[in-house]
């Protein structure tokens, strides 16, 4: 499979929140303004983008089923510990990025507002590399991998939260109204999205 | 008749009332993804129902030693931990389930509804309430997971728990699998008939809506 197509299968075919459930809770909560839509899909797109590498450098280089052999331990196998480690390196690539933000590019540190300390427990970011480990990918499929998910959330998100804008005014039955619309429509999302599987299975 | 003790309506109000995830958008996450069939949505239920329980008994225990500035990490580390040690015990006894549920288990860690009830209720109390509350949140969780994945399980393939319930029309019987519930769609479209089911039928839980028509005075047209 070449890059491009892992881009391509990581941003539509296996799109996270509308194909695989993931993320869901910051997609809906935040869909309502599609201002602060392109500003969380901006910082998905950053943290998946740092963190999957990073997480696959981590994993190759300690925690695999006979990584430590440079350090003469061939036998040890820390595989279990992945979850805590990425955990920890995705908690401290957040904060990273807000404090360079904060100090070097104070306009776009405001533009990403309250997301970036969100994203520490976001399913989608965790997923990213927990998937990266099942498939074992390389360090650029890694980057690739993340940069193509973090487009797909940002994508959805944003068309999620044009069409909810334009809904505002709509006259809903009471008990549909906010996030029982909101599912239907990201059911009728998904609809469309899944329509990518069968180009992509041609 | 007695008052319930409070304890009992910790336990019964995140049931319906406050379900944490058709009322608070909470762990939807993991809830949607997992419902395909009955079983995996049932291990799925438990796990994090177990889960939610031991981290708030112990959170709660150590809730006047952690430091403020550092809680969240501290959360989610003991979180991890409790995880990791499912996801063994998981992969160990319930190896088929274990690799359906791929890495949905691991992303407990994550699930927004653990980390928000301990941080809006194992952090200001007692142990054995948090617990409490903790079981009745994640029994809430369970019942929405367990209605949806029956629901998709009966209609997509005709069984629950792999048993043939309705007999197909391909082995001479007269019901017809319907493919989009096995599909990602068909989860958020019954989860969203879910919530619109109990907003109609407790009015209170609807979401007041964001534009009201001007008013027209009486008498103007």
């Amino acid at each position: 499979m070449s890059l491009w197509d892992l881009f391509l299968s990581a941003a539509f075919v296996e799109n996270l929140p509308l194909t695989l459930f993931l993320g869901l809770c910051t997609f809906l909560a935040l869909s309502k303004r599609p201002e602060t839509a392109v500003g969380l899909g901006i910082a998905m797109i950053a943290v998946m983008g740092v963190t999957v590498p990073l997480n696959q450098l981590v994993y190759s280089a300690l925690l695999a089923p006979g990584a430590l052999a440079w350090a003469g331990y061939p036998e040890i196998d820390l595989s279990y510990l992945a979850l805590l480690a990425f955990i920890g390196v995705i908690a401290a690539v957040v904060q990273l990025l807000e404090m360079l933000l904060d100090r070097f590019l104070p306009g776009v540190h405001a533009a990403f507002g309250v997301f970036l300390p969100l994203l520490t427990v976001q399913c989608a970011i965790l997923a990213g590399s927990l998937f990266m480990v099942e498939r074992s990918y390389t360090l650029t499929e890694g980057l690739v991998f993340g940069l193509g998910g973090g487009t797909g959330f940002a994508l959805a998100v944003t068309m999620l939260s044009a069409i909810r804008a334009r809904l505002a005014y709509a006259d809903l039955p009471a008990g549909l109204r906010g996030l029982g619309i909101t599912f239907i429509l990201a059911g009728l999302m998904s609809l469309g999205f899944s329509s990518f599987a069968q180009m992509a299975a041609q | 008749m007695t008052a319930p003790s409070p304890l009992w309506s910790t336990l019964t109000q995140p049931l319906i009332r406050q379900n944490p995830v058709t009322l608070q958008i909470l762990g939807i996450c993991s809830a949607l993804a997992v419902t395909t069939q009955l079983p995996t949505a049932l291990t799925m239920a438990g796990s994090l129902t177990i889960v939610l329980a031991l981290s708030a008994g112990i959170i709660s225990l150590i809730r006047r030693h952690i430091p403020d500035a550092i809680r969240l990490i501290v959360q989610i580390v003991i979180v991890a931990s409790l995880v990791i040690v499912i996801d063994q015990l998981l992969q160990a006894y319930l190896f088929e389930i274990s690799q359906s549920l791929s890495v949905f288990v691991s992303l407990i860690t994550t699930n927004c509804l653990v980390l928000g009830r301990t941080e809006s209720f194992a952090r200001h109390n007692p142990p054995l309430p948090s617990m409490i509350d903790a079981l009745g949140n994640g029994l809430g969780y369970s019942l929405v997971l367990i209605a949806i994945g029956a629901v998709r399980e009966l209609f997509g393939a005709g069984t629950l728990l792999g048993y043939q319930v309705l007999p197909l029309a391909e082995q001479g019987g007269w019901f017809t699998p319907l493919a989009l519930m096995m599909l990602a769609p068909s989860a958020f479209f019954l989860l969203g008939g879910l919530v619109w089911a109990i907003r109609t039928v407790r009015p209170e839980q609807a979401e007041p809506p964001e534009f009201a028509a001007p008013q027209i005075p009486e008498g103007m047209e």
